[in-house]
């Protein structure tokens, strides 16, 4: 049934247009509200010094020379705020027995993790506070440190020793329990018989966010209300966690998210900067303002993924799938951080993806370690499942012999089947699997590169040549309330927006989305512009402050659009009702009789009609309004969603393999994605373009290092290797709609979609070059040397760990005279 | 973030610059194009009191010829030397180089003589230079000397430019009609090689004549593949003769293990990254 249904053209409309980004001129040339930027009167600065081990004890913190130093007006440690500090909270607690140990913003007896915070120095100036930072003399007592993963899970050293374990949260999903299927491990044991069984372990690598703005974090604590600014992507969450761990009041507390440069997750987050900050301005009385270095954002910001996977696929000799069995093991790093703890469960329901398991069962254990904190990054356990399930489904088609998407065919769910239950128990609205392949085939010259492929293997060329698919869904849009409810979730997952209708016609829209670089000023314009008939130009997007802005839940898990966007819709449609009888009273006609279109209020049968603006203006004067009416169109929605929202598509990736160097390159990329309408298709190939340069990254660039004893290796963009465009290829991106029926305007999330399927699309890929070679896997990153240790089988296969050393392009052996004291860690 | 704090000094000759040099001593660090040096200054792994500034030096920017040499001022930067044609006609191989040095922005900060003088193994000019038989010419309180290339790098982050002195020329000889090659072996394209090799070839009638191999961030300085050079000499320049030449890349090498290799991957690219560079460089 899932057909596109005949929409009315919209060459006229907003909807659809490329519209340029009316944010992006004050974005790009910077001149614009950066927290940074921000200058208030009187204002201090703060410089933290951190821990440079990753387990130790505090003995002694000696501020007399950082307090004695010139311009510095303070220097105070956890015990000085005390209980006035607050707290980091856990709002996914996703057990009730879930083992989370206190996150302090700035602990008094023990640190976790190279990086936290044991004092603050606060002075007149940036530079007297970095100085001094360096002469606080920190007295560390250093205990043994749980960093390995699998070592930390089997509790054989303690991440935080008076928990007595290092495992916080059991969770489990088995699709017999829940009705939604069959018992895997019958399926499991009947495939080992007279089946295939396909077992496998993936590394999931630590990752970095890596945005482009480091956070940073403005209070000024001299108004009636305490204000905040920071460079948050959760303007209102961070409201509701100051309140709810300071005992301030919410309604004393004002948070601004300014512009904010990038996320992905990684300002999804209460921080300890954030809560150190909040604490010390309310203490002096002052303005205060913390921006972190790069170095500090790389080594204390939150990261992302860090699992292990231990999968079981169970399938029919032709390649019918018959049970998937997953055993996840995440590491949260030294603290449950925000919904750090439930993003490996968020992956528990995308496993499953587009195919049809009759049975299916996901096991998370969550473990602590002396490491940075992990949570939500671009994504968010989509990835994690997607990676899995697609990687699995190459090795599958390996296994039957026949081509990768053939057995996907096989499997999935066909467009005539949605809306669909899966295994999971999540029910997909639309879909058309079969027609984005198609297209994506057609448009990949599919047959042409696998014709080249055997050529390149049968010729024994040194450059091979791999194909890898993915054919991926996720689910976003979070989320529906009741369903955040059930799985434990500290919050709902509803959104807020207001219209104002000015009396000039014009028009203000409140959103509780935060965007940090989306666009939203630009699409949320033009929705508003085709709803109520107005001129793009003439709409304003305000957001990003709780006093402008009071409710709502931010931006994650691509919910602005879908979720923020119908709640728009919704407040819309409010202001078009509340005008009818005001429009019916002016032209002298029966409110029956009033017809809204394209902006105008007629009169059914005749020419007579009034514009949007005029009952604006109207509305405004209140001179001539029928009895009851109030003189206001200003309407708000808060929409809840009924479902999850499932955006899919299929990616093929063509990878060219040195065999001699292991180098790895990307040859072609396309990529055919549904996501429904689309509102602004300018925007939306951006986000294709940036989601899958960050999930090429992660299969080929990207990994957080640590060294044996704690410390991240790979600390500065020397090392931690991001792409720039000259490392990418020009993707071929493309779109095939099949509208969404979840929300008013079919749209689906986008934010992600490009980083969860290419991360599986570029691995299959490089193992599909090679897989001749008697290779069936490639741990991320693929880097050359990994490639190169499996094809010629030199120590190890391709999933050597990474060396936790860096080169010293910039460190104390530079050979420079003059020494520096980095013992307390301020970096 | 911000550095230390630090005095500033700007000399606009190079006797200003020495006798700057001579009051500070060892508080003081020499800024160049400031590529290396503000990274670290900004992370505080260095805190000198005194930066003495060769930005306003006039006399050591440019190229010119001097007999069979090019003489390169200290301070040209990258960007300068990549599109200086002399360099082009007579040079080619620092010509492959620079252009693969780094980003377009750093290129345009970063002065040749800066990045040889910080001397970083995985630098892109200490290869190519000692390939092409440099000579560095270093300015001190007693006078000027020149330095041939083989003894100009003497250890990780260490040249033969002695406390008080400064470099201020490097000196190329020409290798006009000359092959040049240089094969840069990286995971992304802003990054330090993990290996690289810059190859000079001149080829007669197909065979090498002579040929000049230098190796990026294969130990702690960086090497002359010389035993490659001695098996080239005579050789065809054929894919066979020079990979059996270039499986001798590594001989005498001592390449690091970090997080972008091994040892054992090194010294193993060190010979396919030889035999490519060879064979591009004779056009092969």
């Amino acid at each position: 049934m899932t057909a596109v249904e005949d929409r009315p053209d919209t060459s006229a409309k907003e909807i659809g247009r490329d519209r340029r980004r009316k944010e992006d001129q004050r974005l790009i040339t910077g001149r614009t509200r950066w927290t940074d930027n921000i200058a208030l009167p009187g204002m201090l600065h703060m410089a933290m010094v951190r821990s440079p081990f990753a387990h130790a004890r505090i003995v002694s913190i000696d501020t007399e020379a950082a307090k004695a130093s010139e311009n510095v007006v303070t220097v105070l440690t956890g015990a000085d705020l005390g209980e006035a500090q607050g707290v980091c909270i856990n709002a996914w607690a996703i057990t009730t027995d879930q083992v989370a140990p206190t996150h302090v913003p700035m602990p008094t007896d023990r640190v976790a993790f190279a990086g936290e915070t044991v004092a603050v120095v606060v002075a007149r100036t940036m530079a007297a506070a970095r100085d001094a930072a360096e002469l606080v003399d920190v007295e560390y007592d250093e205990l043994p440190a749980a960093l390995d993963l699998k070592k930390s899970a089997a509790d054989e050293v303690l991440a935080h020793p008076d928990l007595g374990t290092n495992k916080s949260a059991f969770w489990k999903f088995d699709s017999e329990e829940a009705g939604t299927g069959g018992n895997v491990d019958q399926a499991i044991e009947k495939a080992r018989g007279d089946g295939i069984v396909i077992e496998r372990e993936y590394r999931q690598q630590r990752l970095i966010p890596a945005f482009m703005e480091p956070r940073s974090t403005v209070v000024d604590p001299t108004g009636e209300q305490i204000t905040m600014w920071s460079a948050t992507q959760i303007p209102h969450i961070l409201r509701f966690a100051l309140a709810a761990t300071t005992g301030v009041p919410e309604s004393k507390i004002r948070v601004i998210a300014p512009d904010v440069g990038g996320g992905f997750g990684g300002k999804l987050q209460q921080t300890p900067e954030e809560m150190i900050t909040f604490a010390v301005a309310r203490r002096l009385g002052k303005p205060v303002k913390y921006t972190e270095t790069r170095s500090e954002s790389l080594m204390t910001a939150h990261h992302g993924r860090d699992q292990w996977q231990k999968l079981t696929l169970s399938a029919e000799k032709d390649g019918t799938v018959t049970g998937l069995k997953v055993e996840l093991t995440a590491d949260l790093g030294a603290y449950v951080s925000l919904v750090g703890g439930g993003v490996p469960v968020l992956g528990a329901f995308m496993f499953n993806a587009i195919y049809k398991f009759p049975a299916y069962q996901f096991n998370c254990q969550t473990v602590l370690t002396n490491k940075t904190w992990t949570d939500a990054y671009r994504g968010a356990g989509r990835p994690e499942a997607t990676y899995a399930i697609e990687r699995l489904m190459d090795e599958l088609a390996a296994e039957v012999g026949v081509d990768p998407l053939v057995v996907r065919e096989k499997n999935w769910i066909t467009h005539e089947e949605f809306p669909f239950t899966t295994v999971a128990g999540l029910e997909y609205d639309t879909g058309n699997y079969e027609a984005a392949t198609e297209k994506a085939k057609a448009s990949f010259g599919y047959d042409d590169l696998r014709a080249e492929q055997k050529r390149r293997r049968e010729a024994g060329d040194r450059i091979q040549l791999g194909i890898g698919v993915s054919t991926f869904t996720e689910m976003c849009g979070l989320a529906p309330s009741r369903v955040l409810g059930q799985l434990n979730y500290g919050a709902g997952g509803w959104e807020y927006a207001s219209v104002r209708m000015l009396a000039t016609g014009k028009v203000e829209i409140t959103t509780g989305t935060s965007a940090h670089g989306q666009g939203h000023e630009t699409a949320f314009s033009q929705i508003v512009a085709d709803r109520l008939g107005v001129a793009f130009e003439d709409v304003e997007i305000l957001h990003g402050d709780t006093q402008v802005s009071h409710r709502g839940l931010d931006t994650y898990g691509s919910r602005s659009l879908v979720v923020g966007g119908e709640a728009l819709v919704r407040a819309a449609d409010k202001v078009i009702e509340k005008a009818k009888p005001i429009a019916a009273h002016l032209l002298e006609a029966s409110v029956d009789d009033i017809e809204f279109s394209a902006g105008r209020f007629g009169v059914r049968g005749t020419d007579q009609g009034l514009a949007m603006a005029d009952i604006a203006m109207a509305a405004f004067a209140a001179h001539n309004l029928p009895d009851g009416v109030e003189a206001s169109l200003d309407s708000d929605a808060t929409y809840d969603p009924v479902n999850f929202n499932y955006p899919h598509g299929t990616h093929l990736c063509a990878m060219e393999v040195d065999t001699e160097t292991g180098g790895v390159l990307m040859r072609k990329y396309t990529c055919v994605d549904d996501i429904g309408t689309v509102i602004n298709p300018m925007i939306v190939e951006g986000q294709v373009h940036g989601g899958l340069a960050q999930g090429i990254a992660q299969a080929l660039w990207e990994e957080a290092v640590y060294d044996d004893s704690g410390t991240l290796v790979s600390g500065s963009f020397v090392d931690y290797l991001l792409p720039t465009s000259a490392d990418t290829i020009s993707f071929d991106v493309q779109h095939n709609s099949t509208a969404s029926t979840t929300n008013t305007l079919g749209t689906k999330g986008v934010g992600e979609a490009g980083t969860i399927a290419s991360t599986p699309a570029v691995v299959n890929a490089v193992v599909d070059a090679i897989r001749h070679l008697g290779i069936n896997d490639i741990q991320m990153p693929c880097t050359p040397e990994r490639v190169w240790r499996a094809i010629h089988d030199v120590g190890g296969s391709g999933t050597t760990d990474t060396e936790g050393a860096a080169m010293p392009h910039f460190d104390e052996s530079t050979g420079m005279q003059g020494t520096t004291d980095r013992t307390d860690g301020a970096s | 973030m911000i550095p230390t704090q630090f005095e500033y000094l700007a000399p606009t000759s190079v006797e200003d610059a020495l006798a700057a040099l001579a009051q500070h001593g060892d508080e003081a660090k020499v800024i160049a194009g400031g590529q290396s040096l503000l990274p670290v200054l900004r992370m505080r792994l260095n805190a000198p009191e005194v930066v003495i500034d060769l930005g306003g030096i006039e006399g050591l920017r440019g190229v010119r010829e001097d007999g069979d040499a090019l003489v390169i001022g200290a301070m040209t930067t990258h960007h300068a030397v990549l599109h200086d044609p002399l360099v082009g006609q007579h040079a080619a191989l620092l010509v492959k180089a620079e252009h693969q040095l780094a980003d377009a922005q750093i290129r345009h900060r970063g002065t040749i003589g800066g990045a040889l003088a910080h001397a970083d193994p995985a630098g892109d000019l200490g290869a190519p230079s000692l390939a092409l038989g440099a000579e560095f010419v270093i300015a001190g309180p007693g006078g000027t000397r020149t330095v041939a290339a083989d003894d100009f790098f003497v250890d990780l982050f260490e040249t033969a430019i002695a406390e008080g002195e400064l470099l201020t020329e490097i000196r190329v000889p020409k290798h006009t009609g000359w092959g040049a090659h240089y094969e840069k072996f990286v995971r992304v394209a802003h990054q330090w090689p993990i290996v690289a090799v810059a190859a000079a070839v001149r080829v007669e009638g197909g065979t090498i004549a002579e040929a000049r191999v230098g190796l990026t961030n294969m130990g702690s300085t960086p090497l002359r593949a010389r035993a490659v050079e001695e098996a080239l000499v005579g050789q065809p320049a054929t894919e066979d003769a020079v990979a059996t030449a270039a499986a001798r890349a590594a001989e005498g090498t001592n390449p690091p293990s970090d997080l972008n290799g091994a040892a054992d991957y090194r010294t193993h690219l060190a010979k396919v990254l030889t035999r490519r560079a060879v064979l591009a460089a004779a056009g092969a």
